[in-house]
């Protein structure tokens, strides 16, 4: 790989390290902030589990984020993650849950409108559609998934010590199915753009008995690898936000991380998505949503159906504002980027 | 990293935790009959023999305690969970301690109870139901939360009940012809009984406030 293509990816592999850094607490926070699971344990069970979901099932994302764009030059793509990783820090000092993958999506169609291309409406609907239906469909799955399970443990009654010892271990594969579903639906944001011109920065590689690693795999295994970067970076987050769920009682935080685990593989799966379509019923699509969008919506659901608790309708809010406050200024800070490198640098980010 | 040596050995710390119970228990059973044996013939025999069986309760008591404490250290439980049983269990011994101790003031001062010895007796009774409420209680609190609130409540009932009985005989002790020292030295007694109903309120108040951390 050429070098000056190792400074263009950097961008990408910037956004991957933020992205493990905030999203990773989302998976394994409750279990390290209960100190159940020590901290580097967690980190390595989410290090190599999103790494295998970016390889093994994040093609489909990632190749939808890529096709949405069509940036022509590393360098368009780069300025985009870079517009993007930095609306990510701005919306952040606001404290607004937001999501990499709305700010990424605001960056494409900054770069759409820098182009002039013509907007795929169908592909953005897509996008928007599902980044609303991601915190509805977390609270319906966190509540379909709640009172079932809740209902059988109170039917055979384990002793407390039992059942501490299956929380801790359901927590931990829990965590390592987040962290795959993490990798699959997320690692659109790190290496979408650049998903069609991975064959710039990369060779195939021919492994032993055949197999050849393609550039599109490569890209994937290495934005993985920066999430997974992330997640070790990520103690203090996982810490606060494993404090903030873990006032949920053992079987809600669970079920927290199952159903915004399931949520991200609902929208990344293309062996699911296929499995619908066969019968015959509109497939998902493909897109990187929220972890942390989902995470509100599961904690919402279950606190409707928690007695006592305390439903945070403010921060539902909040993630409104985020869905259009987010890609809004990514758009305008990939504009800006684009248009100061054509014009005021003269290097050229279109094809 | 192999699960089923890891049950097992939970399986058998959920069996030490209802032993140590088991011997909280067996604490007040002998702790009934001593003072049964005390108001009706003094120190003789039997009494020394309940003074034998306590302590030997007691030390049983304390060793599966440590026991129990040893591998609540060192097992791989959620550390809020085993916190909360660590405090429960030192709780609990409370009340053996206070049995133990009871019974060796009879064997040591040997007051004479005149007046107030069936009262006393009465006492050592409500304060024995409301001890072994709590340890029905406690259990409830390893494999039933839900059953917790009602054992609690009785819990509640039989100390109010206890204390009613403590002022009742406390009120005929000072309104009887005995000496001032000691009317003084006799309410000791009763309030080292009634003690031990308190010590199991106070108990199931803290078992209340784990009960809601966990409810599912």
């Amino acid at each position: 790989m050429e070098a000056w293509a190792w400074l263009f990816l950097t961008g990408g592999l910037f956004l991957g390290w933020s992205l493990g850094g905030n999203d990773g607490a989302n998976i394994f926070g409750t279990a390290v902030g209960t100190r159940m699971v020590r901290f580097s344990t967690a980190a390595f069970i989410a290090g190599v589990f999103v790494t295998l979901g970016a390889v093994l099932s994040g093609a489909g994302t990632a190749g939808n984020l890529g096709k949405l764009g069509q940036v022509g030059t590393l360098l368009g793509a780069f300025l985009i993650a870079v517009a993007a990783a930095y609306a990510v820090y701005l919306m952040n000092l606001r404290g607004l849950p937001v999501s990499t993958s709305q700010t990424i999506v605001g960056a494409i169609f900054g770069w759409n409108v820098f182009a002039a291309r013509p907007l795929d409406l169908a592909a953005f609907g897509n996008f928007l559609g599902a980044w609303v239906v991601t915190p509805f469909l977390a609270a319906a799955i966190a509540a379909l998934l709640y009172l079932p399970i809740r209902a059988l443990l109170r039917r055979v009654r384990l002793h407390l010590l039992t059942l501490d010892l299956l929380s801790r271990y359901a927590l931990i594969a829990a965590g390592a199915f987040g962290a795959y579903s993490l990798g699959a639906n997320n690692i659109a944001n790190v290496v979408g753009v650049f998903m069609p011109l991975s064959g710039q920065i990369f060779r195939p590689i021919a492994l032993p008995g055949g197999f050849v690693l393609e550039p599109e795999r490569q890209l994937l295994f290495l934005g993985g690898l920066a999430i997974a970067v992330g997640i070790y970076s990520s103690y203090r987050v996982m810490m606060t936000v494993g404090r903030d769920l873990a006032r949920l009682n053992p079987l809600a935080a669970w079920v927290v991380v199952v159903a915004q685990s399931l949520v991200l593989l609902f929208f990344a799966s293309q062996s699911f998505a296929r499995f619908v379509a066969s019968l015959g019923l509109p497939p998902p699509p493909l897109v990187p949503v929220s972890s942390s969008q989902a995470v509100v919506g599961a904690v919402v659901g279950l606190g409707l159906l928690i007695p006592g608790s305390r439903v945070e309708w403010r921060l539902f809010g909040r993630v409104a504002m985020g869905w259009v406050l987010a890609p809004a200024t990514a758009a305008l800070l990939s504009l800006v980027a684009l248009y100061v490198s054509q014009n005021v640098f003269n290097l050229p980010v279109l094809p | 990293m192999k699960l089923t040596p890891l049950f097992s050995s939970v399986r058998q710390l959920e069996g030490e935790i209802d032993l140590y119970l088991d011997h909280v228990l067996e604490a007040g059973l002998v702790f009934s009959r001593a003072l049964e044996a005390y108001v009706r013939r003094g120190v003789d025999e039997d009494f020394a023999r309940y003074i034998e069986a306590i302590t030997r309760v007691e030390e049983e008591g304390d060793g599966l305690r440590r026991e129990i404490e040893t591998k609540m250290t060192f097992h791989t439980l959620i550390p809020e969970l085993r916190e909360d049983v660590l405090s429960l269990i030192e709780q609990v011994d409370q009340v053996t301690n206070r049995y133990e101790e009871s019974v060796y003031a009879f064997y040591v001062q040997r007051p004479a109870l005149g007046p107030v010895g069936e009262g006393v007796l009465e006492l050592a009774r409500a304060a024995v139901t409301t001890a072994e409420e709590m340890v029905k209680a406690a259990r409830a609190f390893f494999k039933d939360l839900h059953a917790v609130r009602d054992h609690v409540k009785k819990v509640q009932f039989y100390e109010s009940e206890a204390d009613k009985v403590a002022t009742r005989i406390g009120r005929e002790l000072f309104e009887s012809e005995l000496e001032l020292a000691q009317k003084l030295h006799l309410q000791q007694f009763i309030d080292r009984i009634d003690d031990i109903a308190d010590t199991s309120e106070d108990i199931c108040d803290e078992l209340s406030i784990l009960v809601i951390k966990r409810l599912v």
